[in-house]
């Protein structure tokens, strides 16, 4: 189905366009219509996930490639692999759900309010479609703007400080990584400072740039690697470039929580998957590289759950909860083998899913009392009944109780970790414990106890609205949780391909590296290294991974 | 039908009664039903573990009969009942075909689907594609598990109907219950280790539910949160060592592990692989099952409804650690013989702990069991003094295992289900006919007001104690006997001495309770009344349960072949290579009977003990207080459970998580954010320097320019006169000035 992935880029801002001619004071039909686009959207992506090619082969399908401006050899390039396809069912989904759950939330300045979001939804479909990296980047950097104004314009007291920070610490990555993306574009072609070119035809065709990943010179790699790290780990975010994002979720309005958390820190992890691991893969499986990132992964996990812990706000204990989260993706990749990759990448969505549910939920008291601090709260399952129920199940999702999503992704990532280096799993595995600790205390101060509060004892339970916006959340859950196997296979060659490429720059050090020749390949992790104990191990045991 | 085809319908009732019941009464209690405040009144105030307070805070619910208005009572009352004997059913007629199939010496598999592939990966030992199954395993061991939980599961939701009859969160109740059969289910069936790890964090989440049940009240709300956070700690342990499995044997299919460790014991318990795994188990297991370090969340769990504990925390859940050690003893002996190997005849104890994770299990469970019995001499909660038994008693299981007499662990894991479920049934009627009162030192005399609890719970309290031809004192003595002979007379003489403790603290509990005067308020004594017939039959039942279910493995030094038990499991203890296989033990008949004769001495001495030490004429309080005077200290500190609680709390909960969360998050804000922050101020404070030096010098010098343009055109400016006249002339002459450089230079 040719022109989908074009009709997907195109049809919220189309939504968007049409809002703009409606006055402003039919709020009503403006909804109406913003949700009806938005619910489009999904629909018209659907057929990604019954694509049948994303199961069989790492290829790239739905592909569109036109010419844009030839100087530069700048495509209008898309398509997408299973992971793409399945974040960008992520982004139609949670869009649709983020939409429909600010009908009472945003009262003010709605028109401008509902185009932004859909202006985003564009962005953000374009960044998981674009297969050349001059349309990736203006993608990326679309994106922000709706985000800056959703936040600086919808959010809380706050709002400005953190909009701001928001757009220039990811600007500040984004910048960075555009010299590593003219780099490599330099080096491609004529060369770049003392690297010579490889003297192919100008392009930023990124699929390109995976093919001639092997000839690039290991040391260029590890300075280019580190370019798109710092971009892509403030946007994840990682230890320690995390700060930015509990002031905008705390001061984003629910939708944006939901978008941020659920899609835009999905580009991060995206761009290590697209980006990072596949064109950089001599770096990335560099021993003290891997090391390091693998470090401040398992930091993140840890550090974020201990944060999260002694939050009041309870939003800004699911945004330090999402830290810790992410730091499981990034461990997962990072550990370079198949069950860290799948899992990794089933975890981005499973934090979309459960994350953004947490969010909405935080939304859904803090617009019948206007605040989110714990203390507020106790005992509310004697008047929320329903409402504590949904957020029980999601709470469950998010500490990885097994049949429910976040358990799949948790245990596939560590049983990743384990294999590259059983310590990592010990590590990373006390974040499980603190998961549990930090939402189940929480839980208990919102949920039990008694209602001490006056204004809490006339509360009113969720509303059909608020339980349809939950409802699709809680179903994919517990599917993921129970049979996510669709998910897997539908992940599985992209992911594979990736970790062959690793695999084969671990086993033969680029060509072309003699630059670098000098440098030692990191000692390859071996199987007797894992266990100290397991060095009496036979010659036979293989090389790890 | 066939056992494989029955085998996914046994957790699948309990799963959808847990499904119903739970939106019933979520449709009943939300605004839409038209109900306001579902849970309101548990209003008794009272500090101590009172699970029963709905009872004691209202003393009209006593009515028998009185406000029927719960909302879906009679459905739930059918449905939550009704899909565990189903369960039980289904099980049976598993059980009943399996057996006709394969004469119970093989197992059956039930695959449903791939549950988690994890493609290609580098295991230890191979490449091997990872994937996890959800299957489901009938075996001699899950035939057992499945045969008694599914029987007690039973009988509680059966005794539930009276004893939660009156709670308001009936259906809550019932909905909870059901989950947790369905997951203690998924856990007994699961034919690979992440299934048992679905199961067992399946249970512990109805534990936390269940234990949280009087979720009003922070002491309730606060144990079911320790219980979840203590068991996710061992679960930690747990998941490493099947992590350990995944890479050993690239798969966690208890079939394929325990073929391939029988195979070649030596490829994997070489540098104590196996150790590590079996290690990091039974870590696991110390949380579910409440061992040291990471049993103090059993106790507290009390404060859930009774049922809840005779299910959960006695007969069942708690058992579940013990399962999986006995399900993995193919792992447990091979560390065992490895152990042997590497350090030779004469190992130190030290070096036995570090290689050897039989030997660790046996020492935890015998130093678990000692400890916890302790504790319960000088507890006046009955469910407390109950609560440590099944600490002490879990203690004894492990101790079995340990020994490498799994048989014997699992034997005390079956007969324990009978008499400490009746025990807590007991107990339960005791606190529903004193309106939830809980403490013995406002019981007493009960014998006459209530007979049928008093008969059951003495007959429960004769089989713990292990007086000889009950239930207990088949499966205890074996496990005491096997320890001695297995060449551990230390733990021996540590598990007799918990025999006689265990006595004493029964008996304690049955005289304070039974005997005597009454020594509560006196309206209450008014109101004492014998509970209903759901409680009592099913009472009844357990008690002759705790009596004849012993005679399954009678030794058999006494019988030959009397061990049924130990033959039925037979087919769960894979045979491993010669060289792997302890020589088996040459005892004479006249140790063994020693030996037993010697554990009876023990428990008559503690019955005696305890019958003389209270309630000795006008003056029961005497003997006991002229020996808490005699040793204040030692009393003290086993009264406050050695305040095991109060460091875990001060180290782990207040120190670790609590001080250091906050102070990360100081560093959070001020040093990881500050740089942010500081390069703001610092880009903003440069700005104010650029704009200093722009307004100076770089606009200075535009400025400059512009002011000379400005003067030097002054004088042009003078040209703008506006006349038309002047226009029109100065066009004339650039025109005829062009011409002419146009002529000039064409």
């Amino acid at each position: 189905m040719n022109g989908l992935l074009s009709l997907l880029i195109l049809l919220p801002t189309a939504g968007a366009l049409a809002i703009l001619f409606l006055p402003r004071e039919k709020t009503g039909p403006i909804k109406a219509l913003a949700t009806a686009v938005a619910g489009l959207t999904f629909f018209a992506s659907l057929p990604l996930w019954f694509a049948r090619g994303f199961r069989e082969s790492a290829g790239f399908l739905f592909r569109e490639d036109l010419s844009w401006i030839p100087s530069l050899g700048v495509r209008y390039s898309l398509g997408v692999d299973g992971i793409a396809a399945l974040l960008i069912l992520l982004t139609t989904l949670l869009s649709v759900i983020s939409i429909y759950a600010s009908y009472t939330a945003v009262k003010t300045r709605e028109k401008e309010y509902y185009i932004f979001l859909l202006l985003l939804e564009t962005g953000m479909i374009g960044v998981f479609c674009a297969l050349d990296f001059f349309l990736f980047y203006v993608f990326w950097e679309v994106m922000l703007v709706p985000m800056y104004f959703l936040i600086g314009v919808w959010g809380g007291p706050r709002k400005l400080y953190a909009a701001i920070k928001f757009f220039l610490y990811t600007l500040f990555g984004s910048v960075i990584m555009l010299v590593g993306i003219i780099a490599l574009y330099f080096f491609n072609t004529t060369g770049f400072l003392w690297w010579k070119g490889l003297g192919n035809a100008p392009t930023f065709d990124i699929l390109h740039f995976h093919a001639i990943a092997p000839q690039i010179p290991a040391d260029l790699q590890l300075w280019l690697f580190w370019a798109f790290f710092l971009g892509f780990a403030i946007k994840v975010p990682m230890f320690p470039f995390h700060t930015w994002l509990p002031d905008a979720h705390v001061e984003a309005p629910t939708a944006g929580s939901v978008i941020l958390a659920g899609v835009l820190l999905k580009m991060g992890t995206y761009g290590f998957l697209r980006f990072s691991l596949p064109i950089f893969p001599s770096a990335a499986s560099t021993r003290w590289v891997q090391l390091t990132v693998v470090v401040l992964a398992i930091v993140g996990i840890l550090y974020g759950s201990l944060v999260a812990m002694v939050q009041k706000d309870i939003k800004k204990l699911v945004a330090y909860s999402s830290v810790a989260h992410l730091g499981f993706v990034m461990l997962g990749f990072f550990a370079l083998n198949n069950a860290g990759m799948q899992g990794g990448v089933l975890q981005s969505i499973n934090h979309g899913l459960s994350t953004g549910g947490l969010f909405l939920l935080v939304g859904i008291i803090y617009e019948r009392r206007h605040t989110r601090q714990i203390a507020d709260f106790g005992g509310l399952s004697q008047v929320m009944p329903i409402y504590a129920t949904l957020f029980m199940i999601i709470a469950l999702a998010s500490l990885g109780l097994p049949l429910l999503n976040g358990f799949v992704g948790e245990f596939t990532i560590l049983v990743g970790a384990f294999l590259a280096d059983w310590k990592w799993a010990l590590f990373a595995g006390v974040g499980v414990i603190l998961g549990a600790a930090y939402l189940l205390w929480l839980y208990q101060r919102v949920f039990f106890g008694e209602l001490k509060h006056e204004e809490n004892k006339g509360l009113q339970d969720v509303n059909l609205r608020e339980v349809l916006t939950l409802a699709p959340l809680i179903v994919c859950c517990v599917w993921i949780g129970v049979y996510p196997k669709p998910f897997f296979a539908m992940t599985a060659p992209a992911s594979a391909k990736i970790v062959a490429a690793l695999d084969a720059a671990k086993g033969a050090p680029p060509a072309l590296s003699a630059a670098l020749s000098a440098a030692p390949a990191a000692p390859v992790p071996s199987a007797t290294a894992v266990l100290p104990a397991a060095a009496a191990l036979p010659e036979a045991a293989p090389r790890g991974n | 039908m066939s056992a494989e085809t029955l085998l996914p319908w046994i957790p699948v009732f309990p799963l959808l009664g847990f499904l119903v019941n739970g939106l019933l009464y979520l449709v009943a209690h939300s605004k839409l039903g038209g109900k306001d405040a579902p849970l309101g009144a548990h209003g008794h105030g009272g500090g101590h573990g009172d699970s029963h307070a709905a009872h004691a805070a209202d003393p009209d619910d006593h009515g028998h009969g009185g406000h029927g208005d719960i909302p879906f009572k009679a459905v739930h009352t059918w449905i939550g009942p009704v899909a565990s004997g189903l369960s039980f059913v289904f099980a049976l007629l598993a059980i009943l075909s399996w057996w006709k199939e394969t004469g119970g010496h093989r197992e059956v598999v039930a695959t449903l689907w791939t549950w988690i592939p994890m493609g290609t990966n580098a295991g230890w030992f191979g490449a091997p594609d990872f994937t996890v199954d959800v299957a489901f395993r009938l075996d001699p061991l899950s035939a057992l598990m499945l045969g008694f939980v599914t029987f007690i599961g039973t009988l509680i939701h059966v005794y539930s109907v009276g004893y939660m009859g009156h709670d308001e969160g009936y259906g809550r109740f019932f909905s909870y219950l059901n989950l947790f059969m369905f997951s203690m289910l998924t856990l007994v069936l699961g034919a690979n280790l992440a299934i048992l790890f679905v199961g067992w964090e399946g249970v512990g989440l109805c534990s936390y539910l269940l234990i949280g049940y009087y979720y009003t009240k922070d002491f309730a709300a606060d144990a079911g949160k320790k219980a979840f956070i203590m068991n996710r700690v061992g679960d930690w342990g747990f998941l490493m060592g099947l992590f350990a499995c995944v890479a050993m044997f690239g798969t966690v299919d208890f079939g394929k592990m325990f073929a391939a460790a029988a195979a070649t014991p030596a490829t994997y318990a070489a540098g104590g692989l196996v150790t590590f795994a079996c290690l990091a188990l039974f870590v696991g297991a110390t949380g579910k099952s409440a061992q040291i370090p990471l049993y103090v969340w059993l106790p507290d769990a009390m404060a859930g409804p009774t049922p809840v504990s005779a299910l959960i925390h006695a007969a069942t859940m708690v058992t579940a650690g013990v399962y999986m050690v006995v399900r993995c003893n193919v792992l447990f002996r091979i560390s065992h013989e490895w152990a042997l190997k590497t350090l030779g005849e004469g190992a130190s104890v030290w070096g036995l702990l570090t290689h050897d994770a039989s030997f660790v299990v046996a020492v935890v469970g015998g130093v678990t069991a000692f400890v916890a019995a302790t504790i319960g001499l000088a507890q006046t909660d009955i469910k407390k003094v109950l609560a440590y038994s099944t600490v002490s008693q879990l203690g004894y299981m492990f101790l079995g295992c340990g020994v490498l007499a799994f048989g014997a662990g699992m034997f005390h894991v079956f007969t324990h289900a009978f008499f400490k479920a009746c025990l807590f049934l007991g107990s339960g009627s005791v606190i529903h006919a004193l309106s939830g009162e809980q403490e013995m030192t406002a019981m007493g005399g009960l014998r006459s007001k209530i007979p049928h609890t008093y008969r059951t719970m003495l007959i429960a309290t004769l089989a713990i104690s292990g007086v000889p031809l009950l239930s207990g004192f088949f499966s205890k003595d074996l496990i005491l006997g096997e320890t001695f002979l297995q060449g551990h007379p230390w733990l021996w003489a540590l598990a007799a001495l918990t025999a006689g403790l265990t006595a004493f603290y029964m008996f304690r509990l049955i005289k304070m309770t039974f005997f005597g005067e009454y020594r509560g308020p006196k309206e209450t004594w008014e109101h004492v009344h014998e509970s209903p017939a759901t409680m009592t039959v099913v009472l009844w039942i357990l008690a002759v349960g705790a009596v004849v279910v012993g005679y399954v493995g009678i030794p058999n030094f006494i019988v030959p072949g009397g061990n049924r038990f130990e033959a039925f499991l037979h087919p769960a203890f894979p045979a491993l290579p010669p060289d792997w296989t302890p020589h088996p033990h040459q005892a004479s008949h006249a140790l063994e009977y020693g030996l037993m004769l010697g554990s009876v001495a023990i428990a008559g001495l503690g019955i005696l003990l305890a019958t003389t030490f209270f309630y000795k004429g006008s003056a029961p309080w005497a003997l006991p207080a002229k020996v808490v005077a005699a040793f204040p200290n030692a009393y003290r500190w086993v009264r406050n459970k050695y305040f095991v609680d109060e460091a875990y709390e001060a180290v782990f909960v207040n120190g670790l998580v609590k001080k250091g969360g906050r102070l990360l998050w100081e560093i959070d804000a001020r040093v990881v954010d500050g740089v942010v922050n500081g390069t703001r101020h610092l880009t903003v404070g440069l700005s104010h320097v650029s704009n200093w030096f722009d307004r100076t010098f770089v606009d200075g010098a535009v400025n400059g320019v512009g002011d000379s343009f400005q003067a030097a055109w002054k004088g042009y400016g003078k040209l703008q006169s506006g006349q038309t006249q002047n226009y029109a002339f100065g066009m004339a002459a650039g025109v005829f000035a062009l011409v002419c450089i146009y002529i000039i230079f064409a």
